[in-house]
């Protein structure tokens, strides 16, 4: 399923917003394969370059092509919140609520909730009320839900920003559990010690515009810019 | 006040017809208003068009509107020589249904889209990228805010059982025929028979707050563990 999306080729897409561009140019190849984090200081617009992949911010200028049809692409993607959004509804409605869009009949959909909700450890909570749970439950019920329709590609954007080190690594594990799966992941962050962690591949963006891009492992011994080595060293980049 | 209560503890069948004739009428009115209502209101949370701000505006501004002018519109369509006046349906509980349904639409279609729009915020990302259609956002918001939604139909109701001028006018208050509670309570307090309209009023208001009764019941509405 992987290699039906990839490669995804951006090249001089930009998105404006009342004449302001709020990302772009970028010009960026991503294939099939790992974890990418995309890292960079708040505001350097990682966020709407999730968005603009995913295709629910407007490209206003050039263009973005998956391998496949972009509608059928958009078919096999997930996105997963910076602050989680559930529906006001209980956990397992939750997860059942993608499946049923659709069009899965209602007992494979449970069966298959039960099974997430127990993969993420949250299988004693299925009756609950899904505004109840604390933020990093909340959270690895958006990523389960995000998961459980086995998309090729999950965007994550900061999806572990507001949680403390023992939810953000039960995340890291569902996360890295997926990509063992065969699940694309994009994921943004500004926190470098997650970005070494689960990274394959580093996409650094400054001011709007994608400043570095590769291996991980060269990326953080070796960064060719010294906007990226500072980046790495904790400094205040802007 | 006492002859009122012994009214009311005595309940006469009279007295049973016109409540019940009461509820039949604003109930169907309030069915009717929903299925107009709602949807229109998840639409407009929904659906960005030109003229949307202007749509909602003028369905704030109608849900101050004057019973009596609806009324008087609904019987100039509905009179004989109205162009809807082939239908016969002029001093017909049918008549007294529209009334209430053009008066109560405004005011459901308002309380809800109050509380689908806040909904639609919080769900807006989520939905744009599940990629769902028109129709199934809609029916998202409709369902998850179905709480707030019964809050939007008891205000319907509470306009529409209490409702007199309009439904006066079309209804014509014909005893046995469309004489509802409040139009009775009327012509008892114009007879000076206050002991009977006060009975009247009673069981208006004991209907009024059963029927909210139970529909926060059925609706298991404040209950913690479900939503």
């Amino acid at each position: 399923m992987v290699t039906e999306l990839f490669p995804l080729i951006l090249a001089g897409a930009e998105t404006s917003r009342r004449g302001k561009r709020l990302v772009g140019p970028v010009d960026l190849s991503l294939d099939g394969q790992g974890l990418c984090v995309v890292i960079g200081p708040n505001g350097a617009g990682k966020t709407t370059l999730l968005r603009l992949m995913h295709g629910t911010a407007r490209l206003t200028a050039g263009r973005i092509n998956w391998a496949c049809d972009t509608a059928e692409a958009r078919h096999h993607q997930a996105f997963v919140f910076q602050r989680p959004i559930v529906l006001r509804r209980t956990v397992e409605e939750n997860l059942t609520y993608p499946l049923r869009l659709r069009r899965v009949a209602k007992a494979v959909a449970r069966r298959s909730a039960q099974e997430w909700a127990e993969r993420v450890g949250l299988s004693d909570l299925l009756c609950h009320r899904a505004g109840v749970l604390s933020g990093g439950e909340q959270q690895k019920l958006a990523i389960a839900r995000a998961l459980i329709t086995e998309p090729a590609l999950v965007f994550l954007d900061e999806p572990t920003a507001s949680l403390d080190g023992r939810a953000t690594r039960e995340i890291e594990g569902i996360l890295s559990h997926a990509k063992a799966n065969g699940t694309r992941l994009i994921l943004s962050t500004h926190d470098m010690g997650q970005a070494r962690r689960v990274a394959d591949k580093v996409v650094f963006m400054l001011g709007g515009k994608v400043h570095e891009t590769g291996p991980a492992t060269a990326f953080f011994e070796d960064a060719a810019t010294p906007e990226a080595r500072a980046f790495i060293n904790g400094d205040i980049v802007e | 006040m006492r002859h009122a209560f012994w009214l009311v503890v005595t309940f006469d069948a009279e007295l049973a017809e016109i409540a019940l004739r009461s509820l039949r009428v604003t109930l169907t009115a309030l069915v009717i208003a929903c299925i107009i209502a709602l949807p229109l209101s998840a639409l407009l949370a929904v659906r960005r068009f030109r003229w949307r701000r202007s749509v909602i505006a003028i369905l704030n501004a109608l849900m101050g509107l004057p019973p009596v002018v609806v009324g008087l519109i609904v019987y100039i369509f509905l009179s004989r020589s109205g162009p809807l006046g082939a239908l016969g349906l002029l001093f017909t509980p049918t008549a007294m249904i529209v009334a209430q349904v053009i008066i109560i639409v405004p005011l459901i279609a308002s309380i809800a889209h109050q509380s689908l729009r806040d909904l639609w915020a919080e769900y807006h990302d989520l939905l744009i990228s599940l990629n769902v259609s028109q129709f199934q956002k809609m029916r998202t918001l409709l369902w998850d805010a179905r709480r707030a939604l019964l809050t939007a139909a008891l205000a319907g109701f509470g306009r529409g059982i209490g409702e007199v001028g309009a439904i006066m006018i079309v209804g014509g208050n014909i005893d046995n025929a469309t004489r509802v509670l409040t139009t009775a309570i009327a012509l008892e307090t114009g007879k000076g028979e206050f002991a009977l309209a006060l009975a009247l009023g009673f069981i208006l208001i004991a209907l009024a707050l059963g029927v909210n009764l139970l529909i926060h019941w059925v609706g298991q509405t404040e209950r913690d563990s479900r939503w």
